[in-house]
């Protein structure tokens, strides 16, 4: 379980996520939507320690993630953030095996091997494995990052926006796999969402976040509700139920 | 660091390269050693080989400092020498002449002076350069223009200094000042040498994680590196080695990411194990082959450091041009 208690982190004047208090259940898949600038991005870098707080603290399994060393979280918690700009020249299976420096270093074991072929296969990345990064298209990418972090095999998965530069079917085919990874590895998947439609058709839990604060949380049955999201993304949204699928609708 | 499971592939190549960057090395110093040496060897040898060893100290010294310095930052433009650290280091040696008068200065043992120099350059360097590079990544336009004023102002500090310093003082403090790889400050060596097998020793204990940082910030503390120490352990050792360069032969500012950038582009590997010999091999070769040719084929004297800058700097040019600022 990730419990988070009351977290704030302010930038100057503005404060972008305020006292926020959450516990986020182990297993399965959490996502975390929200309007622009709600503090969700903000939110997941602290949790993963990327980003320090001002106030409050997260413990991961009860580990404070401020204060346990950085190679202990390594073995627990992955993030992946959005944009990951990088200047060395490394093929897919290079970044796929740093997944792995946690474990064994610069010794990469048999097993280790085993791991990064695994991730491969399991992102279709195998035609790419020996394409260098920067020959790549944008979601070619974004899958071999996301690659290297399932290659880390945590306990703990997180992602800022995975779905980015995908498109639809690598986009479901994402979501899929992050669905397996959490049914099939009892890996606990939370994920910063801007389609909100992902969010209720593949998460366990949802929680939506507006001006810094935690809005509201629960199912994606309980939050996928007319008066809910039009409260927090202030914008007309229509819901529909769809082969047992709530849609929402704000075109 | 060998995380890379493809060992048939791409690996070879990459030792070949360096294979051959090591044997040109060696080739060119053994020629620096010997051509077109008329007297006696007994003299010929220890003379040249002085030169020699300097010139070797402050390649590697530039050249490691230089990849360093761009693994933490994540880029492939900015040196130690843009962002200011030789402009730093000149600046301490001015004060201190300043402060403490050109006699004592030289009354004191040049070994400790220089000791306590680079102790002072360690301190300062570290605050001022830790306090940018080791939070939240910045915009590489930013730290380009931090750097430029940086090394304005220390520049300027300077040269204040010594317009007010005493004549006298001023000869002893611009001896000091030019880059000149044939002037290279001979007492210096050996504690140059110790300075620079200290500073390696550190690096090497953590060659593993330069390959990870290399990965960007956010990566590479997801893979459970302590990265606000890693950027410290590595700034002290940049700053020990840029101070090491200045001291022997005076600022060069684009040597360094001459030997890199051609170094990348050599070697096709992330690798730092293989990346940072080759640009020490290249940094050697630049220098004495660049000497050889010029000293010995030409017959011209010092103006190797003008035309490596001259290089240097159109490289600079180049990598902004297409935009590898990113």
């Amino acid at each position: 379980m990730i419990e988070i208690n009351d977290v704030q982190k302010a930038y100057g004047d503005a404060i972008v996520v305020k006292g926020v208090s959450l516990a986020l259940p182990k297993g399965g898949i959490t996502s975390i939507i929200g309007p622009n600038g709600a503090g969700k991005s903000t939110l997941l870098s602290m949790i993963s320690r990327l980003l320090p707080m001002d106030r409050g603290r997260v413990l991961v399994d009860g580990l404070d993630v401020t204060t346990t060393k950085s190679d202990v979280l390594a073995k627990r918690l992955s993030i992946l953030r959005q944009d990951n700009h990088m200047t060395a020249r490394l093929t897919v299976r290079d970044l796929v095996a740093f997944g792995r420096y946690p474990y064994s270093h610069d010794r990469p074991t048999v097993e280790d091997r085993a791991h990064v072929e695994k991730a491969l296969g399991f992102l279709d990345l195998e035609p790419l494995a020996d394409r260098f990064l920067d020959e790549l298209s944008g979601g070619q990418r974004q899958r071999a990052f996301v690659a290297m972090v399932l290659c880390q095999d945590t306990d703990y998965a997180l992602f800022d926006e995975p779905l980015n530069n995908l498109d639809m079917r690598h986009a479901s085919a994402m979501m899929r796999l992050l669905r397996r990874a959490a049914d099939e590895f009892g890996k606990t998947v939370v994920l910063v969402l801007h389609d909100i439609n992902f969010a209720s058709c593949y998460s366990d839990h949802i929680v939506a976040m507006r001006a810094g604060e935690v809005a509201f949380q629960g199912t994606p049955e309980a939050v996928m509700r007319k008066e809910v999201l039009t409260g927090i993304f202030e914008t007309e949204i229509d819901i529909h139920d769809i082969e047992d699928r709530r849609i929402a609708v704000f075109y | 660091m060998s995380l890379d499971v493809s060992a048939p592939r791409k690996p070879p190549s990459a030792r070949t390269i360096l294979l051959i960057l090591g044997a040109l090395t060696l080739l060119v110093m053994i020629g620096f050693m010997t051509i077109g040496a008329n007297g006696r060897w007994d003299f010929v040898l220890p003379f040249r080989g002085a030169k020699l060893a300097a010139i070797v100290l402050v390649a590697y010294a530039v050249a490691v400092s230089t990849i360093l310095f761009q693994t933490v930052t994540n880029n492939r433009i900015l040196t130690p020498s843009i962002m200011g650290f030789d402009a730093l280091y000149i600046l301490i040696q001015t004060v201190m002449v300043f402060v403490l008068g050109a006699n004592r200065v030289l009354v004191i043992d040049p070994r400790w002076l220089f000791l306590g120099e680079v102790v002072v350059m360690v301190v300062f360097s570290g605050i001022l350069y830790r306090w940018i590079f080791a939070g939240e990544r910045r915009s590489l336009h930013l730290l380009l223009l931090v750097g430029v004023v940086f090394g304005i102002l220390f520049r300027s500090i300077t040269s204040f200094l010594q317009r007010i310093i005493d004549p006298n003082e001023f000869l002893v403090l611009q001896d000091r000042m030019f880059a000149s790889f044939n002037s290279a400050d001979a007492n210096l060596l050996a504690v140059s040498a110790v300075l620079i097998g200290l500073a390696s020793l550190a690096g090497w204990r953590i060659l593993h994680t330069l390959d990870v940082l290399a990965l960007g910030r956010d990566t590479a503390i997801n893979l459970g590196v302590d990265h606000r120490r890693t950027v410290s352990i590595i700034l002290v050792i940049v700053a020990v080695l840029v101070s090491v360069s200045t001291a022997l032969v005076g600022p060069v500012t684009f040597f360094g990411l001459l030997v890199a950038s051609l170094a990348y582009q050599l070697i096709p590997s992330h690798q730092h194990r293989l990346i940072l010999p080759a640009a020490v091999c290249l940094a050697i070769l630049c220098v004495v082959g660049g000497q050889l040719v010029l000293e010995r084929v030409f017959g011209f004297n010092s103006a190797l450091s003008i035309i490596i800058e001259f290089v240097g700097g159109l490289v600079f040019l180049t990598l902004l041009l297409r935009g590898a600022t990113r």
